[in-house]
């Protein structure tokens, strides 16, 4: 039965965040009647995309930087088993240990094991994608470890009970205030007093964790950049807690997925360009770290690298869908799409939403399990221009569309709920034109095709009347 | 069947009949003026980092200036740039380190166009952990260190050194995406710029 070892796997049920507990429209209509959501987003999502053009306009080479970044990675896709054991034999020459995690279940057995043998009982963590996607927390609480949180929008999420709703900006859809409430009600110690300016939201932060910091033996990270040249690890971060947990814990466990492996020391010139200004929009983020196996005498002195599959190699057997793997996960996708500006991360059920979600989320679990995510676009294509690598989402979407397991008439409402959704005037029209159809006992039939049959299916967001009015008069 | 084995062969079987791709371009800028200065102060001081032009005689006395307190240095650091009561570090405790008011350092390279500093853990830069945790970091620059562009710096830098590049202070655009400086990092960053 080797043969069907051997053959690309989909993350498996189960275990996770890559699956919503509802379809995309369901889970949208809820966001959509959230004002005070709607707002936050706006609001983030519109700084950051004109900061972000504002310095990506500095580089006069930023098209041929995103064609080299684009060009690296589908070098690194057609080479993955070789540049995956280099990066292994780099590593473990520097006294790092290499561990593969075929899939989320693995990948959180190797670390919990990991994490007791150092007899720690609480881990702390930097922001990663990919320990979100395995539902490491949840592995290492049920072993009674505790893992605390260290990036300050995580923080946010985890102090909450909240999910996160943005890849680089988890609590995007909270602002200054309830951020305050949050962690007024949760963050031990805190002062009373403490306002809603941001700077004094970052100081108790700052004050909360630091001697978490000082005192927790082991840490767990994500990485942004692994070079299978030299062994080198990269974690791209802000605030410092990044490293903080690379630097002053004995044990490091660093979780990679496969695909974020890169041939040589040198792309990191490309891809050092690309990812701030397309991300946070900054020339350069404040803190990157970077370290190759161990450093006697300066930092972990213990470093393990566990390398994910989870569903990846299944995406690298898609000739059309493979690119998803190219992404550097800036976001930028997300902050342009006037879908995600509406509906927010959570409506997408999966860890990576927006965009790069509705094409990723699907082929790492099989289309099936997220069958409504193809639709959550209108492939208006701002998502293909934003990319600092250049994935061509739209393709991948209505490639993805054919697969999905729907009857037409399914599609069509999903294609059209999509579509209406980025166009507000259009989704105004709809919503009158549904409450007239209601009124009139027609449900549906009043409705010009193709929102006909997002009526007929019932999935209609209802807006309450005075967000509505907000919305039609900020446009 | 070890899982290494089960992934590189899922990974091979996904690749089956994939064609080789394009070759990359590398038609990006790769070759750049001298280092603009001016460039670097002006991207340094708009991530609020403080730039201060002394000479090569002055770096002691202008860090008095900074700080009159605990100064933390790393034990390659020139004497003559040490202020009075300087903290080598020794292998100093994380509480030690956390208790200074500031750290004193040299830098490998920096680069213009984006108001960054990479320090590679060489002795007069020391270990990781006094860089992090006193709230006031300063930085000594020579001119010939400055690079105008990333690619220059990342030709120039070691990567078995355990690097860190740095932008500004500390900060984060986690609350409404806006820039916020002072979080987990030094919360301050001066650079002393030498003269020529
Ligand atoms: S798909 Fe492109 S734009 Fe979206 S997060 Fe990934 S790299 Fe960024």
């Amino acid at each position: 039965m080797t043969t069907f070892l051997g053959m690309p796997a989909t993350a498996p049920r189960g275990v996770g965040h890559l699956r919503g507990d509802e379809p995309f429209p369901r889970a949208a209509h809820t966001a959509l009647a959230d004002g005070q959501l709607r707002r936050n987003l706006r609001h983030a999502t519109t700084t950051i995309r004109a900061k972000s053009g504002r310095v990506i306009a500095e580089l006069p080479d930023w098209q041929e930087l995103r064609s080299a970044g684009s060009a690296i990675k589908a070098d690194v896709l057609s080479r993955l088993p070789e540049l995956l054991e280099r990066l292994e034999a780099r590593v473990t020459e520097r006294g790092g240990v290499v561990h593969w995690a075929a899939d989320a279940n693995e990948a959180n057995a190797i670390v919990t094991e990991l994490v007791r043998r150092t007899g720690a009982e609480r881990v702390i963590k930097v922001k990663s994608m990919a320990t979100q996607e395995i539902a490491l927390n949840e592995a290492l609480e049920a072993a009674g470890i505790q893992p605390v949180e260290t990036d300050l929008a995580e923080l946010i999420v985890q102090l909450g009970q909240d999910r996160p709703s943005h890849i680089l900006v988890p609590a995007i859809h909270r602002n200054r205030s309830e951020i305050r409430d949050i962690f007024l009600r949760a963050m031990p110690g805190v002062d009373p007093g403490l306002t809603d300016d941001p700077p004094a939201l970052a100081a108790a932060a700052r004050r909360y964790l630091r001697e978490t910091f000082l005192s927790t033996r082991v840490a767990i990270s994500g990485a942004n950049f692994g070079i299978a040249e030299t062994g080198t690890l990269a974690v791209v971060e802000s605030e410092g807690n990044g490293r903080m947990c690379l630097t002053l814990p004995e044990t490091l466990i660093t979780v990679m997925g496969i695909e974020k492996v890169v041939p040589a020391w040198t792309d990191l010139e490309v891809f050092l360009q690309l990812l701030p200004r397309a991300s946070t929009g900054e020339r350069m983020n404040p803190y990157t770290t970077m370290w190759t196996g161990v450093t006697p005498g300066d930092g972990p002195q213990n470093f393990h690298l566990v390398l994910l599959d989870n569903g990846r190699s299944a995406v690298l057997a898609d000739r059309v869908g493979r690119q998803a793997l190219h992404c550097i996960r800036c976001s930028a996708c997300l902050n342009v799409c006037p879908v995600y500006e509406r509906t927010g991360g959570h409506a997408y059920g999966s860890v990576y939403p927006g965009p790069i979600g509705a094409v990723l989320s699907p082929q790492l679990t099989g289309v099936e399990d997220n069958a409504s995510l193809p639709f959550a676009s209108s492939l208006c294509g701002a998502c293909f221009d934003a990319c600092p690598v250049k994935i061509d989402i739209p393709s991948i979407l209505v490639h993805l569309r054919n697969q999905a397991p729907h009857p037409p008439a399914e599609k069509a409402v999903m294609r059209a709920a999509a579509y209406a959704m980025s166009r507000p005037r259009l989704y105004a029209r709809a919503q009158r034109a549904a409450k007239l159809a209601r009124i009139a006992g027609r449900r549906g039939r009043a409705l010009p095709p193709p929102l006909s049959g997002w009526t007929a299916a019932r999935d209609l967001p209802e807006v309450p009347r005075q967000t509505f009015r907000d919305w039609w008069a900020a446009r | 069947m070890s899982s290494k084995d089960v992934i590189l062969g899922r990974v091979r079987a996904a690749l089956r009949d994939t064609p080789t791709p394009e070759p990359v371009v590398r038609d990006y800028r790769r070759s750049f003026p001298a280092a603009d200065l001016e460039l670097l102060v002006d991207r340094l001081v708009d991530y609020r980092a403080t730039v201060h032009r002394v000479a090569a005689d002055a770096v002691a006395a202008s860090v008095s200036g900074i700080t009159g307190g605990t100064v933390v240095v790393p034990p390659g650091l020139p004497l003559g740039w040490r202020p009075p009561g300087a903290l080598p570090d020794d292998g100093l405790a994380p509480d030690r380190i956390a208790a200074a008011d500031a750290v004193l350092t040299a830098a490998a390279v920096a680069v213009a166009e984006t108001g960054t500093i990479v320090l590679d853990a060489s002795p007069d830069q020391g270990r990781r952990i006094i860089t992090l945790l006193p709230d006031v970091h300063i930085v000594v620059l020579r001119p010939d260190q400055v690079v105008a562009s990333v690619p220059e710096a990342v030709a120039r830098l070691d990567p078995a050194r355990p690097l860190t590049w740095i932008s500004g202070p500390s900060a984060t655009s986690d609350i409404e995406l806006n820039r916020v400086e002072g979080v987990h990092g030094p919360r301050h960053l001066h650079v002393l710029l030498l003269e020529r």
